[in-house]
């Protein structure tokens, strides 16, 4: 049974700086074309189930805007 | 009860402030009070305490904001041109309200000038030769028991305002020595007493709240209120600090007005005066910020001129002539470059100076 | 749903003062996770520089202090020996502690004093507008050096933790880069170490994290962490530069 991992983004930490994007293996984090009240197009994830939990955008984030989590058996 | 002992200036100066309760110094050798970190290094560590000889006076000075700021007592001792060297931390140490303890031996200036004693640097200690609105308590004493007395209670003082407090004296002061008696040792503060006693002061936010001590304030009415906030302070200080110290202000024909070394030989002076026939009186102020200005008002009517006797060009002249508000004619006796008058030197410099002003 | 990623309290829950992928965020998250982790936020006092980090104190959860241009390791210093069991560290930019400070790190360090340096080299003065810094290397542009630093003009950059090497008195030095998830991963384990020997009173450590500054620097924030890797790291290698000797 595959794992399952849910990324949460603080829209309203987020800078838009977009490394969270680049650097995820899975090319699944999006910029939104609404902005967030500083301004700024938060990151977004588009395909939630094809996330493998390898933390590489909450770990390059520079602002603390990403938690991930995992679903439990 | 201690009896008097004969002593040192610059040892009896660092006693003192041990007795006070500092615990830690910082300094860099400077004549003429390299004595007292010699001493330091020494005896600091007897009484529990930690010397530490900087790298520089940036770093003293630094060092002795870190202690401030983390709850400790500490105390730092340099010489003018040093003390040039610390004014950025001074300005930063007041802004932050950080307390501490320092001691300027001043010397003949300006540039490196020499280790001879100058008062010249009255301006650099009374207006702050740092950036931005800021005052510090400036003691001079004029004996080594007076000198023993403010560096005893001045750690104390630099707590109870949470802002430095500078005792001035010069080579002079350093290097003589007199009969004296050393208070009884405070007790000092110890480190695990810092989070409750000074709650304010960085020693980890585990005691319930979070410190945080310094001096930046990027937004303008925010920096503006807090410089209201120190004045405010700086308003109970020139009420509650003022020393000074008068002498037959009420009846004198001239009235001296000098400090530390300088008001010694004036006093000299004084005595030959009388001799001859002439009423002189004088005002030794003892804090030089805040300025006893109010000590002027005690001039009686038979004064005929006030004389600022200076080590320097004329700079606390300006404090004598705000003190004086145009009531009576204002001269300087002065001498600089480490040179010092002989009582006899200033006696005839005041008889000119009276037939002058008659 | 159990957290896999959970923000550390040891980061206020505000955002920060920092532009848009600039890794101050990242630094400033590693070392409060690393002292959160090792439940020491309560007895952890920082030092901050002047700089754009002039501000940490508003981010990290720990009693904190300012310090003049230059002196945090100066302040540091007499902290620790106010406070023997806590953990100190300073957080200082290239500016800060490889130009102006250049004294007060390298005494502290042949001290071998007892706290722990973060040093951030992004090679250039963010806070006042993209200058050249010590660290700026040979060709890369700053508003004080439009066409790119030369050797001729104003010398070589600065290797901070090779010659903090030279001395005998420091403890741990490493560099480290925050470029990637994977250098970030090994940038807290050096936060880690340093933070341990410090607890363990080995002496001081250092640890020199490589940083973007992408807004001086011109370029965009992924663009910024590819300059660091073909630039920054050739010439200022990652590594130990010196580890507490085993006994």
């Amino acid at each position: 049974m595959a794992r399952k991992f849910k990324v949460v983004f603080d829209r309203e930490r987020c800078k838009g700086c977009e490394l969270c994007k680049s650097f995820c293996p899975k090319k699944i984090i999006e910029m939104d074309t609404q902005v967030n009240a500083k301004g700024y197009c938060p990151a977004m994830i588009t395909e939630q189930e094809k996330c493998i939990g390898c933390q590489s955008c909450a770990t390059v984030c520079p602002d603390c805007a990403i938690e991930i989590f995992e679903e439990e058996e | 009860m201690s009896e008097k002992v004969l002593m040192k200036g610059n040892e009896a100066f660092a006693e003192a402030v041990i007795r006070g309760g500092v615990r830690f110094y910082f300094g860099y050798p400077i004549t003429p009070q390299s004595e007292i970190p010699e001493f330091m290094s020494r005896e600091l560590p007897k009484w529990g305490g930690k010397f530490l000889q900087a790298e520089s006076e940036l770093g003293a000075i630094n060092m002795a904001y870190g202690c401030g700021a983390a709850g400790g007592n500490g105390f730092i001792s340099s010489s003018s041109p040093g003390i040039a060297l610390m004014q950025e931390g001074m300005s930063f140490l007041c802004s932050a309200e950080v307390p501490v303890v320092l001691l300027n031996a001043s010397r003949g200036g300006p540039g490196i000038g020499s280790i001879q004693p100058g008062q010249a640097d009255y301006n650099q200690v009374t207006r702050g030769g740092g950036n931005g609105d800021y005052k510090m308590p400036v003691f001079a004493p004029a004996s080594i028991q007076e000198a023993i007395d403010i560096l005893y209670d001045a750690p104390a003082l630099a707590d109870q305002w949470r802002n430095p407090v500078m005792v001035l004296v010069d080579g002079l002061m350093g290097q003589m020595m007199e009969p004296v008696l050393m208070p009884e040792p405070k007790k000092p503060l110890e480190s695990a007493d810092i989070p409750t006693v000074k709650p304010w002061a960085i020693s980890g936010s585990e005691k319930g709240t979070r410190s945080v001590v310094k001096s930046l304030r990027l937004q303008p009415e925010v920096l503006e209120e807090h410089v209201e906030h120190l004045f405010e302070k700086y308003g109970r200080m020139e009420k509650e600090l003022v020393r000074v110290e008068t002498e037959n202000v009420e009846n004198a024909e001239v009235v001296f007005v000098a400090f530390g070394t300088m008001a010694r030989l004036v006093k000299e002076a004084m005595e030959i005066l009388e001799s001859q026939g002439v009423k002189a009186g004088m005002i030794r102020p003892i804090s030089l910020w805040p300025y006893p200005y109010e000590a002027f008002d005690k001039i009686g009517k038979n004064c005929k001129a006030v004389i600022s006797a200076e080590l320097s060009m004329g700079q606390m002249v300006q404090d004598v002539k705000l003190g004086v508000e145009g009531r009576w004619p204002v001269r300087l006796i002065h001498r600089v470059g480490g040179m010092l008058p002989t009582s006899l030197d200033i006696v005839e410099k005041t008889r000119k100076i009276l037939e002058e002003v008659r | 749903m159990k957290a896999v990623f959970k923000q550390t309290q040891g980061m206020l829950p505000v955002s920060t003062s920092y532009c848009p992928g600039c890794t101050h965020g990242v630094a400033h998250r590693i070392i409060m996770e690393t002292l959160d982790e090792m439940g020491l936020l309560g007895k952890a006092i920082g030092v901050a520089p002047i700089g754009c980090s002039v501000v940490a104190h508003q981010f990290m959860n720990v009693d904190m202090c300012e310090s003049a241009h230059g002196r945090a390791p100066a302040v540091a210093t007499a902290i620790r020996r106010v406070h023997p069991d806590r953990i100190v560290y300073t957080y200082q930019g290239d500016g800060d502690l490889a130009s102006i400070g250049m004294a007060e790190i390298v005494h502290a360090a042949a001290r071998g004093e007892k706290f722990s340096t973060f040093f951030i080299n992004n090679g250039i003065y963010g806070m006042t507008g993209g200058q050249m810094a010590p660290t700026t290397l040979i060709g890369q542009r700053a508003t004080t050096c439009v066409d790119g630093r030369t050797r001729e003009q104003a010398g070589m950059p600065l290797k901070i933790c090779e010659l903090l090497a030279t001395l005998d008195g420091p403890a741990y030095i490493e560099r480290v880069a925050l470029n990637s998830p994977a250098h970030i991963r090994k940038a807290k384990k050096a936060v880690r170490r340093a933070f341990e020997i410090q607890q363990e009173g080995k002496g001081f450590t250092f640890v020199e994290l490589l940083s973007t500054c992408p807004t001086n620097w011109g370029l965009t924030p992924p663009k910024a962490m590819e300059w660091l890797e073909e630039n920054m790291i050739p010439y200022y290698p990652l590594g130990v530069f010196r580890e507490p000797e085993v006994k």
